[in-house]
């Protein structure tokens, strides 16, 4: 791998102990995949967690003297002011947050605390080159917008925001961007769950290649159902990118998809059926319910509407704790429209800058809850949560009624 | 075959030796659905699920999942001691190899055979990231069948 004499300076720790760091991962990285060179980036999303892996990271650099050239956006850690006066957590839980933030606040990032960025907060254009962490996040520019981002690490995206450069190759490459496989979607889509469920299907298909998605029903997709789609082929599968024929905007027609070559013979044919029973593997779960979890990915104002029309003013049931976590613009829109305070006298609460897998929510363990998105199921699991996985519809019904049937 | 050793080329990622019993997973893995305690796979309808990782040469399809619960699995089992001894990749992607990198567990890929062909449950596996090798010796309850 090819560096220029200032990359190299920095390399040997000219310019500080947390810049060489940075630098020793990105050409690390750089040889795996055999890369030329290093290549500039304008734009960064790392996935903050408040979780002790990322913390240690971004503690060596910043006390390495190193600084962000790039401000990076990040993804919500928990809201510590507004949770704890509702939830208990430990000192060291609490501490970890903070330290957290404080951590990124001081190597330089845009404290977005948002999972969703290429929907508001850091939206790159067409052909950028970008390093995006959070596996949803990924996928995302790179396909639907068509911006240029491996999949990086929370850590290399801390990298690259750093330096302000990223190893050039993988998906920042045309000869990467071609579809690997192929997909016919035979099933029929209602929503953005499921979009959810087909990404589910998807991931476990493609693994980490890049799949092609023919659909034989016509079918708009809405930001949403996109974001829904890339969050779960990146849960199930390591899916940075994905074309849908004729709807994404590198794959005009199935050829362009592929590079503008023959198109290779289907892989796998997804049908309704498969949806139901991919949906019976992840969900078998019934009985009372003590939370309903929405935002994972975050929710958008589009999405909050949603739940007010499904709630149709009903109330909460009693038992049952129901929490949107939003985009802090979302959170915010909802406050200015009052759709906020009226889901509040429902018993439906909105928080922003907040994930799904943070200490905050514990008290909620070893009861049932309840979720339209997988991928917040399968991390809840670790914290010994079991979620039932139905579509927002469902899991408005569930929060009514205190308890999910099937 | 009892006592043969194979010898196989590849390539270091993250450098380091390091030796010990095989487990092999067909399945990708996010580490973050491991037992830092133990290092067992909690993953529900993984292939190894169940199985403990630690101080083993796991032989892996991939990583998968988030890009950050990975970093913090693999930090977690790193704190706790409950890392594999080594991890033979069959397909490199990005966030894996990070993880790796500021954990410093020796890692290759790019094995002259396939690995999950060529190392099974229970051989005792030598991986030599500098030397670029990987030397198999066929575990002896596999011998007796």
């Amino acid at each position: 791998m090819k560096l220029s004499d200032e990359e190299r300076r920095t390399l040997d720790g000219e310019s500080g102990v947390g810049a060489q760091k940075a630098m020793e991962l990105l050409v690390a990285l750089g040889k795996t995949f055999d890369a030329e060179r290093l290549i500039g980036v304008r734009k960064a999303h790392v996935a903050l967690s408040g979780q002790e892996g990322d913390t240690y990271w971004c503690e060596l650099l910043v006390n390495g003297g190193a600084k962000c050239a790039v401000p990076p956006t990040t993804n919500p850690c928990w809201d510590v002011d507004g949770l704890t006066k509702v939830y208990d957590v430990t000192t060291y839980e609490r501490d970890l947050a903070l330290r957290t933030i404080d951590v990124y606040r001081r190597i330089g990032a845009k404290l977005t605390f948002c999972c969703t960025p290429g929907l508001g907060t850091n939206v790159p254009f067409f052909g950028e080159n970008v390093a995006f962490s959070e596996s949803s996040a990924t996928p995302y520019v790179n396909s639907v917008i068509g911006a240029r981002s491996n999949r990086e690490s929370s850590i290399s995206a801390l990298a690259a925001a750093v330096i302000g450069k990223t190893p050039l190759y993988g998906y920042h490459l045309d000869e990467n961007r071609r579809g690997e496989m192929l997909i016919d979607v035979e099933a029929e889509m209602k929503d953005s769950y499921d979009w959810g469920i087909l990404g589910y299907c998807t991931g476990a298909i493609a693994g980490a290649r890049n799949p092609v998605l023919r659909f034989k029903k016509p079918v708009r997709p809405s930001q949403e159902d996109f974001l829904y789609f890339g969050a779960e082929a990146a849960t199930s599968g390591a899916v940075a990118m994905y074309h849908m024929v004729g709807l994404t905007p590198e794959a005009p027609t199935l050829n362009a998809a592929f590079g503008n070559r023959q198109a290779p013979a289907p892989e796998s044919v997804i049908t309704d059926k498969d949806l139901s029973e991919t949906e019976q593997k992840l969900s078998a779960s019934t009985g009372p319910i003590n939370l309903v979890m929405l935002g994972c990915p975050h929710y958008t104002y589009d999405q909050i509407l949603q739940i007010e029309r499904y709630m149709n003013g009903r109330r909460v049931h009693s038992d049952v704790a129901f929490w949107v976590l939003a985009a802090a613009d979302a959170a915010e829109l909802a406050s200015r429209s009052h759709v906020r305070s009226r889901l509040e006298r429902l018993g439906v609460y909105i928080v922003p800058d907040t994930c799904i897998d943070e200490p905050c929510w514990k008290s909620f363990e070893g009861g049932l809850g309840v979720t339209d998105s997988p991928k917040c199921a399968y991390y809840r699991e670790r914290r010994g949560q079991p979620f039932a996985i139905r579509r927002l519809a469902d899991c408005v019904e569930a929060a009514v009624l205190g308890r999910i049937g099937r | 075959m009892s006592g043969q050793t194979r010898v196989y080329k590849c390539r270091g990622i993250v450098k380091g030796s390091a030796s010990g019993e095989a487990i092999v997973s067909r399945d990708a893995m996010c580490f973050y659905l491991c037992d830092p305690e133990t290092g067992e796979v909690i993953e529900r309808n993984h292939s190894i699920q169940g199985k403990s990782i630690a101080g083993k040469v796991l032989v892996l399809k991939s990583g998968k999942g988030s890009s950050v619960v990975q970093v913090d699995g693999f930090y977690q089992l790193w704190v706790k001691g409950n890392l594999p001894a080594a991890i033979i990749l069959k397909d490199t992607e990005p966030v894996i190899v990070s993880s790796a990198v500021i954990t410093s567990s020796t890692m290759v890929d790019r094995m002259e055979a396939d690995p999950f062909e060529a190392i099974e449950d229970g051989d005792y596996v030598e991986v030599d990231a500098d030397a670029g090798e990987v030397r198999v010796k066929r575990g002896e309850s596999i011998d007796e069948k």
